[in-house]
């Protein structure tokens, strides 16, 4: 069975797992329909939570970025799972207490100001919207891929399932379509990590596999030989090579670190377990799931950096013989070029590809008779989706990657959308602007809204202002920068007012927007960006990924500063901050 | 819990434990996996230099463990005071 065929019947099957769990556990509970988490078990919400965090950004783009990055890649690592510590300890259990649906509504009531649930309306949308762009790139690369089609009319075929998937909605809530959801990632993801591993190592376990020795009986580990290899060809050395300076790649992770404790999709899911404690719990449990991703990530990145070299540089750098032969380059990259993801170039005219860094090499490569780098396009977002080819492992792997990558993409972008929908239709339509508008009418503005964000987000998709990862790597940042402090002062400090927080928040989202417009182009359109996004135009190296955290402090400086100079909240609001802080007498959610 | 004395003090050991926790989080992650990593690097822990090994894997292993800490703490602290779910 040809390879295109297997991975539509792969996809399929998984699909009609997905709407089957949600048909026979929609008859059993659609009274518990809104409340997702209610009745399960914290492994089990965990499980679900994991399912609905790791997108197209975790599962198809991070480890291409760090198959690239090396060391600097380990932003991505630790700012998506630190995140949850931060969330476990100063959120969840608060907000649960406190017993509302959405983030907005805990700020409306907590702030008692419609005017901050409007600001938390906007920092959503911003967040949430430009996550989708980042998740629509993923979609494009999916689909291009296994329909062997360019990149664009990919996306387009991706945005009309992502609709069609968010339209039917209530899927998302149901916990058990999202643990098999979990599944099916989870082994596709880490069953070519385990067969890779094997390959190169002996060691079937890619945490382990990645600090052993090479299974060529050379005796070299692994790291030290890639180390090697990609130094010979000019790239900076893979264990060692950082993400900016040190200052930018502390940032980095700090601003997706506190951006993953001030999302909406993943806040929501604490808002709905059964107590307090499982609140607590929950977290822990999901980030369980999430690092089993997120530990076998790097293994898939420094191996597909390895069997990406050696696919081209068959031979001894700069020997005649050395590169691999343009007529006898492996089936796997006429596909990709077909999506126009990867390119390449026979520059020199010699009949054969070199892949190496033009800048590093300096005046090697011409001794060697290169005249310039000829591997012209490899898309990072790639890495993950082809690395199966790459190591030559049985079709059906193939397939069950992209089964994978695609129940990523679309879940997440799903609850997403949701997150967006809900936003307009009942925080700023029924709950500021249209009181008594009727529930169809509100469902009905929910859906144009969703319908709005997928084609502006599909639109943007196809320049995306960076990789996957790093475009959701910037709705952390203003995640970060904006909602996170009005929850966290909310809780931790009974004096914070309605002035301070709005005023806090409007300016670290303008401070952090301003910062990653200025860069990357104005709204993210092409070509109108003030200066080139490099480190030697960032004010101290930092760049504009990493500046959700400076907006962050900006954000927890103002509200500060506002609230002690103005009156203090009302009484009830203080009691109400005492209240939250202790676990007993939470009931469950209460309705809108 | 009207802001007696007894609220105080669980409030204010809630906190110490956050705090206790959160500078394990900041010396696993920000120290050994950013700050000090060059240092860290010229340990070798099998084919992983110990630095970009915390940046990696370690870290998350710690991140994990932490949140349990935290949560079977709480629980203890909870009944303790006497503010625990039934």
């Amino acid at each position: 069975m040809d390879l295109k065929t297997l991975t539509f019947i792969v996809v399929g099957a998984t699909f009609a797992l997905y709407i089957g769990i949600a048909i026979w556990s929609r008859a059993k509970s659609t009274g518990d329909f809104y409340v997702a988490g209610k009745g399960v078990h914290p492994v089990a919400n965990g499980m679900a939570t994991a399912a609905d965090w790791m997108s197209a950004a975790s599962f198809i783009s991070m480890a291409g970025l760090i198959a690239f990055l090396g060391y600097g890649g380990s932003v991505f690592l630790m700012g998506w799972t630190g995140g949850y510590v931060l969330l476990a300890m100063l959120l969840a259990p608060y907000l649960r207490k406190f017993g509302k649906f959405t983030v907005p509504e805990f700020i409306g009531e907590r702030y008692y100001s419609q005017g901050a649930r409007i600001v938390a309306v906007i920092c959503l949308i911003t967040a949430s919207i430009t996550y989708v762009i980042g998740q629509m790139k993923g979609i494009g690369v999916a689909f291009s891929r296994f329909m062997e089609v360019d990149f664009s009319t990919g996306l387009f075929v991706g945005m009309s399932i992502v609709f069609i998937y968010a339209v039917l909605g209530g899927m998302k809530g149901i916990t058990y379509t999202q643990i098999a959801q979990y599944c099916v990632l989870i082994f596709a993801y880490t069953i070519p990590a385990v067969f890779i591993s094997l390959q190169l190592t002996g060691n079937p376990i890619p945490q382990l596999g990645l600090g052993s020795t090479m299974a060529d009986g050379s005796g070299v580990y692994l790291l030290d030989k890639l180390d090697m290899i990609v130094t010979d060809l000019g790239f900076r050395e893979y264990t060692t090579a950082s993400n900016g300076n040190m200052l930018n790649m502390f940032l980095y992770t700090l601003s997706l670190m506190i951006g993953t404790a001030g999302l909406p999709h993943v806040i929501i899911r604490f808002f709905t377990v059964p107590k307090v404690r499982d609140a607590r719990a929950s977290a822990g449990w999901a980030l369980v799931f999430i690092a089993i991703l997120y530990t076998t990530a790097p293994a898939v990145g420094a191996m597909a950096r390895l069997n990406l070299i050696n696919t081209i540089q068959i031979g001894a750098v700069g020997s005649p013989t050395g590169n691999v032969d343009e007529e006898n380059l492996p089936v796997w990259m006429g596909r990709w070029k077909e999506t126009g993801l990867l390119d390449w170039e026979d520059k020199n005219g010699d009949g054969r590809i070199q892949f190496y860094d033009e800048k590093g090499l300096g005046d090697k490569a011409a001794a060697y008779g290169w005249t310039g780098n000829e591997m012209t396009k490899v898309d990072r977002d790639i890495m993950v989706l082809a690395n199966p080819e790459i190591a030559n492992l049985p079709n059906w792997v193939i397939a069950l990657v992209a089964a994978g990558g695609i129940a990523a993409a679309l879940s997440t972008a799903a609850g997403l959308l949701l997150a967006i929908a809900s936003a307009i239709s009942h925080d700023l339509l029924k709950g500021v602007f249209m009181k008594d508008i009727s529930e169809k009418n509100e469902l009905m503005a929910g859906r144009v809204a969703m319908a709005g964000a997928i084609v502006v987000a599909g639109y943007l998709g196809l320049n995306p202002p960076g990789f996957a990862a790093q475009v959701v790597a910037l709705a952390f940042g203003l995640a970060a920068s904006s909602i996170f402090p009005a929850l966290m002062m909310g809780i931790f400090d009974k004096r914070a007012n309605s002035s301070g927080a709005v005023a806090g928040m409007l300016a670290g989202l303008v401070s952090t927007l301003l910062y990653i417009f200025w860069f990357k182009g104005w709204f993210f359109f092409p070509g109108t960006a003030m200066a080139a996004n490099i480190p030697e135009n960032w004010i101290m190296g930092i760049s504009p990924e990493a500046f959700g955290a400076v907006g962050a402090m900006i954000n927890f400086i103002v509200a500060y500063a506002v609230s002690h100079n103005t009156a203090p909240p009302p009484e009830h609001i203080q009691h109400l901050v005492e209240d939250i802080r202790v676990p007993r007498g939470s009931g469950g959610a209460s309705a809108h | 819990m009207s802001g007696n004395s007894k609220g105080a003090e669980y409030w204010k050991r809630n906190l110490r434990l956050v705090f206790i926790c959160l500078t394990i989080w900041f010396i696993c992650s920000y120290l050994f996996g950013i700050v000090l990593v060059e240092p860290l690097n010229a340990i070798k822990l099998g084919g992983y230099k110990l630095g970009f090994w915390f940046a990696q894997q370690g870290s998350m292993y710690i991140f994990v463990a932490l949140i349990f800490f935290y949560a079977s703490s709480m629980n203890k602290l909870d009944r303790e005071f006497d503010v625990h779910e039934d």
